[in-house]
């Protein structure tokens, strides 16, 4: 079993702004030693919060990226049959040992691994319907057979396990009910005021208002099809930086919408919407209460 | 109180039980909610509920539990009170009561005091759960002598205030019919099955039998996998039907296009089905087919959506010659055509619009949804819907 756990507390790190809700999921996980179920929008960083939780508690990490082949197995082992057929016909290594042709997944790595490791399992929801049930009982124990060999490999210390879902699948109910679960909120723009500043420090205020404006404006539209999300939005004013937009250009339209939008009918949507005479607003007065409290 | 808010959060259907407690409990224990009402909420949240979906039913009955105890002196007091008068729980085994018990109920709350008093003071320098803590000193949006970071001001909002704010209300999905979620509850109409002739090489078979067969290539093939799922979508059109005419046949045709049903029909109706069937939304007769050829068309393992609202005048459903436009009338009644549905397929339900409670209100919707399982028609209802119509066996309303 691990240390004291006490010892490892992830407190957030430079580069990653936390709300406290999340801080105290990671925690809560670490403290039992659970895996910490981490769903929410794309660009909410869900996949960034593995990587600085491995440096703010300074644990080396593991990643998993699950696709929709991904098989359970394979992330403990996988026996390379090819690899030993090979070397069967050209005589080129010694067939008999089995051991030789075992590859250990990353699930297999971070157990058989002499330190504490943080593994991420990135998107499992991508996977096949089963799949969280099929690495269930690994997860809890910590130990798995390799059959071919019937060597056993037991975690010497508890990995913590991050995974990240999209959504686009339902996970089972018993693997539910051994995770933590957090779900990552849109920030809101007292928060995002912050994130901004960790990418773009010493941002113009009176700009910053105008860009985040316009941003929480064009989330509020219901038509859109893809909603712009963090990520665009750190792009965004790159953009804007680099090409000297002024804060006055910004009031009445929004330039390199491009870079915000991703898809050809929602920069037609906004186009259609100020063509017909519509009011991009410039003021947080004209977005409704949910940003003037 | 805390048992309160258990079942509270039963009772607002978030599937909550003995395990999710019990690593809560093992949560505090561990002291990982600090001192504060906002820990408190944070921690229990992320242990009890396990979907977003849910939060907002969280929030509710967070806020109603613990409404007034705003001040966290209270708190420990109500929490003091509910462990030293432990495990009046239903449904505990003795081994999980066992294993409450041994959460030292005196060491706990001495530990919870003594986290407070400190917070009140000072912030301790890391031999505690940082970050945790109501009070202490959380540099919002600055660095923390600890290197703490812990972003918004809001987050220093009061627990009770993030409840009654309710923020995760468009996320709960037994009240809209979100597209998106919608398409997800419709995914699961599948059944994927490899059936007819072995055409595909299977290449993981292959190799595996060749290496057993010391290098000797050995062949396998199988059949490719398909969609065998066929869906009939007979759908109340007009008047308050209107609204979701839209949502629900784009929904469906592009479950069509994109994840490939093996067949799919819809046809429409206004009401109740009678001897005609339109196969277009407009109804008009020359669109209209018979109800008689669609059954002979279409065989028992078709699965079968009927989406209406199921409300009507009794004489509709009940009469001979029910049907309310007076150029049609035959003398079979409309529940008559209903059973010969109900019996005809396999699988069949119904997803209804209004809300549950008003079902048995309504006579023709009672006696509806004793002929087919009826679901109310949003994300929840309809991956209930799926799960009848595609699963071993099917559930919901009681079918006689």
């Amino acid at each position: 079993m691990s240390d004291n756990s006490e010892f490892f507390q992830f407190k957030g790190t430079d580069g990653y702004i936390v709300s406290r809700a999340l801080l105290e999921a990671v925690n809560c996980a670490i403290a039992l030693e659970r895996p910490l179920l981490i769903k929410g929008e794309p660009g909410t960083g869900k996949t960034l919060l593995a990587k600085h939780v491995s440096d703010g508690i300074g644990l080396p990490m593991e990643s998993w990226h699950i696709k929709s082949t991904s098989k359970a197995a394979d992330g403990l082992y996988v026996y390379d049959t090819v690899q030993r057929l090979n070397d069967a016909r050209f005589d080129s290594g010694d067939v008999s040992d089995i051991g030789r042709y075992i590859r250990h997944g990353p699930l297999g790595r971070v157990f058989a691994a002499p330190d504490r490791h943080v593994l991420l399992i990135d998107e499992i929801d991508k996977a096949d319907l089963e799949f969280p049930n099929d690495i269930l009982l690994e997860l809890d124990e910590m130990r798995f057979y390799v059959t071919e060999t019937g060597e056993e490999i037991v975690a010497r210390h508890r990995p913590v396990v991050i995974i990240t879902s999209n959504n686009e699948k339902e996970l089972p109910d018993a693997f539910l009910r051994r995770c933590v679960f957090h779900f990552i909120d849109f920030p809101d723009v007292e928060l995002m005021k912050e994130i901004v500043e960790v990418h773009h420090p010493n941002l113009d205020t009176k700009l910053l208002d105008q860009v985040l404006i316009k941003f929480y404006w064009l989330r509020g539209q219901s038509e859109l099809r893809k909603k712009p999300s963090t990520s665009e939005l750190i792009d965004w004013i790159s953009v804007l930086l680099r090409s000297g937009v002024s804060q006055d250009q910004l009031e009445s339209h929004i330039p390199f919408l491009g870079s915000l939008l991703k898809n050809e009918q929602d920069t037609e949507a906004v186009g259609n919407f100020s063509e017909s005479g519509g009011q991009i607003p410039d003021k947080w007065s004209d977005l409704g209460p949910r940003y003037n409290q | 109180m805390f048992l309160e808010f258990f079942y509270g959060l039963r009772d607002e259907g978030v599937p909550v039980g003995v395990q999710e407690w019990m690593m809560l409990m093992q949560a505090l224990d561990k002291g990982i909610h600090g001192a504060s009402l906002m820990g408190f909420y944070n921690v229990s949240r992320s242990c009890l509920v396990k979907s977003e979906t849910y939060y907002d039913s969280f929030d509710r009955v967070f806020a109603r539990v613990f409404h007034g105890v705003e001040g966290e002196l209270s708190v420990t007091d109500e929490l003091m009170e509910w462990l030293n008068d432990p495990k009046n729980f239903e449904g505990l085994t003795d081994e999980q009561r066992a294993a409450l018990e041994e959460l030292d109920a005196d060491e706990l709350m001495r530990r919870f005091l003594e986290t407070l008093d400190e917070q009140d003071e000072r912030h301790d320098g890391g031999g505690r759960w940082i970050g945790t803590g109501g009070r202490s000193p959380f540099g919002h949006g600055g660095e923390h002598p600890t290197g703490i970071r812990v972003g918004g001001k809001s987050q220093r909002r009061s627990a009770m205030k993030v409840a009654e704010d309710r923020r995760f209300q468009e996320y709960r999905t037994d009240a809209t019919l979100d597209l998106r979620s919608t398409k997800m509850a419709l995914r699961k109409l599948r059944n994927l099955t490899r059936q007819g002739p072995a055409t595909e090489l299977d290449l993981d078979e292959t190799i595996d039998e060749t290496c057993r067969n010391a290098g000797e290539i050995e062949l396998v093939f199988r059949p490719e996998r398909r969609n065998n799922l066929r869906l009939l979508l007979l759908m109340d059109v007009g008047g308050t039907m209107d609204p979701y005419y839209e949502p629900v046949s784009r929904l469906l045709t592009a479950l069509h296009e994109e994840r490939g049903l093996r067949d799919f029909k819809a046809c429409y109706f206004h009401n109740c089905i009678y001897e005609l069937v339109g196969t277009t939304a407009d109804l008009y007769r020359k669109n209209a087919i018979q109800t008689g050829d669609l059954l002979r068309q279409l065989d028992e393992r078709w699965k079968v959506i009927i989406v209406g609202d199921a409300a009507m005048h009794p004489a509709e459903l009940m009469q001979p010659r029910g049907n309310i436009n007076p150029r049609y009338e035959s003398d079979t009644r409309g529940i008559d055509w209903l059973w010969r549905i109900r019996k005809h397929f396999d699988r069949s339900v119904w997803l209804n619009p209004d809300p549950p409670n008003t079902w048995m209100r309504t006579r023709t919707t009672e006696a509806i949804a004793s002929i087919f399982p009826m679901f109310p028609l949003s994300v929840d209802g309809i991956a209930e819907a799926v799960g009848s119509l595609i699963g071993s066996r099917q559930h919901g309303t009681p079918v006689h």
